[in-house]
């Protein structure tokens, strides 16, 4: 198996995010990431609608097809529930399918794989089947994108044993992130955030990988933890800058994966500081600003000096037009505002 | 009420003045490995009652030709994929029989450790891969699994066994039209028995439109034979394993049988008003076992001093296979907690 030996020799150096190196964007990060990984292993396939087009996937796989061959990287029929189903299968028999969608709004069709199927079959298997398969989509927001190209669906998919929920926030986790999933042996699924795939940021080349289940401090400080991922906790970071010249300081922490949830580095937070605002790019009703706020109410109650506060949205599907879509979504100054109550 | 679904096929007429295709010893395979599946059936439904196979059965009564015989034309490594009528199917494969009993019994060394019960048996040693308890589910899986052996350039081939039913869901279709698409090597293997629980194939599907005709449309080639007569299935699908193993694609088989029991639990529950009782012994004056049996003794293969130390070797078999079943370990509150994630 390649994947065990190229990620050993990554983790050796124990590589941090750095600041300091080659700058990518961010789809040009996963863009490699998908490359290296086919060039590595050639169980790797990448498919889905449109990654041969000259658009590929937004320029995340862009050329790919060219270099690794159409058996490889090919364009699939709009047949969301059988393909995720042929690439549980195909996983299940030593393929590691990358499989792309423009949006998680696809994946809807696909639950039945997804969630009867692809995550169970290990479980169900008493063990012996493994389902190495990555799931890719990018959450849209803006421009009309409206109730059916904007859905943000990681809180349905919170409570589905067997999966893991990947939300990646800079080009670095993107492509390390993309590694991880693609190593994994399990069922792993991507949601990048269109809005996250317009940064650029610092991107060792070569193979590396950032941990599934570990979250990373953006900031630390002492008034209040804030937790979330994705385009979220990129908000969240831009409206701490608004508030530099406060004094507020926070521990912002970006979990990165969702499933496996990184509950110790949100709990030794919540110790420390008192107080958790938990913001999130889906609903905040039964997602993950309600699950997270649970568990540190559970766990951390002893230790919270303040209400639980969540940013996310609220239970409304997204309008299409400009005008409501300000409304529906959190901004920074919206965040800003909501820290500074909470302090 | 009258007989809706008739016999149509011809059984072994049109081969009683043939000469013989096959071994004598392949014939007479056939012949108990049916026997076998029949007589381990009719062991469980006589046991049901007594409430310790706490898993919801499906039995295959009436289908025997149809596992028997399209096992019979894959070798060990060629894969099958099932829905929630396992038992035929794993058996013929080569399933083990204390496995399968073991877990129906819920036992830990039960083939699937106790996590799938009857309707997800599986023996990855002899090639019997999963199945599904979603109508068509599998279906998908099981192209992926061929197209796992397509990429891998292995010459395995994959049988994906559906219902009448599964032909209504879109992923059956999806899965169908991909396999086409790449010229896959999975056979896509329909057992028509014409009642999905208990809703008949009227109330389903429009008249007078065929199942395979529908295959067809998606440009593979379908066949329609009578699922009672174990040498039709035989050679219906040594022609589309050729065919699948010489890189040519798919085939669809319609296999026309019946039911004889409720679509779950013991006995047959045609009483209750949904079909004709008499249906039911109309079918079973075309039993696949009496059947192939009637003509093995016409053409002077077999006798019955013969069937009854078969007899006497599948009681003794079946008989150990339970007391093993019985006598296994129960799983422990840790084996709940194993294999969620794969390492």
């Amino acid at each position: 198996m390649p994947w065990a030996e190229a990620l050993i020799a990554s983790k050796s150096e124990e590589l941090p995010s750095p600041q300091e190196g080659r700058v990518l964007s961010y789809v040009d990060a996963l863009h490699e990431a998908l490359a290296l990984a086919l060039g590595l292993d050639p169980n790797v396939i990448v498919l889905g609608q449109g990654v041969n087009d000259p658009k590929g996937m937004f320029g995340v796989t862009t050329g790919l097809h060219k270099n690794f061959g159409i058996e490889r990287v090919f364009d699939t029929p709009l047949s969301e529930e059988g393909l995720f189903g042929v690439c549980t299968g195909a996983a299940m028999n030593g393929i590691r399918p990358v499989y792309l969608h423009n949006r998680p709004d696809f994946l809807l069709l696909a639950f039945n794989q997804i969630v009867s199927h692809a995550s169970k079959f290990h479980y169900l298997d008493n063990g012996e089947t493994s389902v190495p398969l990555v799931s890719w989509a990018a959450i849209g927001r803006g421009w009309g994108s409206g109730a059916q190209h904007s859905q943000a669906i990681q809180g349905l998919l919170l409570g589905v044993p067997g999966l893991k929920i990947v939300m990646p926030s800079t080009p670095y986790d993107a492509k390390g992130l993309m590694l991880a999933a693609i190593a994994d042996n399990n069922p792993v699924l991507i949601f990048e955030h269109r809005w996250c795939m317009r940064n650029k940021g610092v991107v060792p080349e070569g193979i590396y990988e950032v941990p599934l289940g570990k979250g990373v401090y953006r900031q630390t400080g002492n008034d209040l933890t804030i937790v979330g991922t994705s385009h979220s906790i990129e908000l969240a970071t831009q409206a701490m800058g608004e508030l530099s010249d406060s004094g507020i300081t926070a521990d912002v922490i970006d979990l990165r994966t969702l499933k496996p949830l990184d509950e110790d580095i949100i709990f030794e937070s919540v110790r420390k500081t008192g107080k958790i605002l938990i913001v999130d790019t889906g609903w905040e009703m039964g997602g993950v600003c309600a699950e997270i706020g649970c568990l540190v109410a559970e766990k951390c109650f002893s230790s919270l000096k303040a209400p639980v506060r969540r940013i996310g949205l609220p239970d409304i599907p997204t309008p299409a037009g400009y005008t409501l879509e300000q409304l529906l979504y959190p901004d920074v100054q919206r965040i800003a505002g909501v820290i500074k109550e909470m302090v | 009420m009258t007989i809706k679904y008739k016999y149509s096929g011809r059984g072994y007429s049109s081969r009683e003045n043939q000469a013989l295709s096959l071994d004598k010893e392949l014939l007479v395979a056939f012949y108990r490995d049916m026997l076998r599946i029949r007589r381990i059936e009719e062991e469980i439904e006589s046991r049901y009652h007594e409430d310790e196979m706490k898993s919801p059965i499906h039995l295959v009564m009436g289908h025997e030709a149809v596992s028997v015989g399209s096992c019979s034309a894959l070798k060990k490594d060629d894969l099958i994929y099932c829905g929630h009528r396992t038992h035929g199917h794993y058996l013929a494969k080569g399933g083990s029989l204390k496995g399968m009993l073991s877990e129906l019994y819920c036992r830990i060394n039960g083939c699937a450790g106790s996590r799938g019960g009857s309707m997800h048996l599986l023996d990855k040693s002899v090639g019997m891969a999963g199945s599904s308890a979603i109508v068509a589910g599998a279906i998908p899986i099981a192209t992926g699994a061929a197209l796992s052996f397509q990429l891998k350039k292995q010459e395995q081939v994959v049988v994906a066994y559906l219902g009448d039913a599964a032909t209504e869901e879109g992923a059956c279709w999806e899965a169908v039209n991909f396999a086409a698409l790449k010229k896959l090597p999975v056979i896509f293997f329909c057992e028509n028995n014409f009642f999905s629980v208990c809703s008949s194939l009227e109330v389903r599907q429009p008249a007078n439109v065929e199942i395979y005709k529908k295959a067809e449309g998606f440009g593979l080639p379908g066949v329609q034979i009578d699922g009672t007569q174990v040498l039709d299935v035989y050679e219906a699908t040594q022609k589309a394993v050729a065919r699948a193993r010489k890189g040519e694609g798919p085939t669809f088989i319609e296999a026309l049988t019946y039911r004889w029991r409720g679509h779950g639990g013991a006995g047959d529950d045609s009483a209750s008003g949904y079909r004709d009782p008499e249906e039911v012994r109309h079918w079973e004056q075309f039993c696949p076992i009496n059947g192939l049996y009637d003509y093995l003794v016409k053409k002077g293969l077999y006798n019955a001093a013969e069937k009854d130390l078969a007899e006497k070797e599948i009681t003794a078999e079946i008989q150990e296979a339970f007391e093993f079943a019985i006598s296994s370990p129960n799983p422990e509150e840790k084996d709940l907690y194993t294999h969620v994630y794969s390492p």
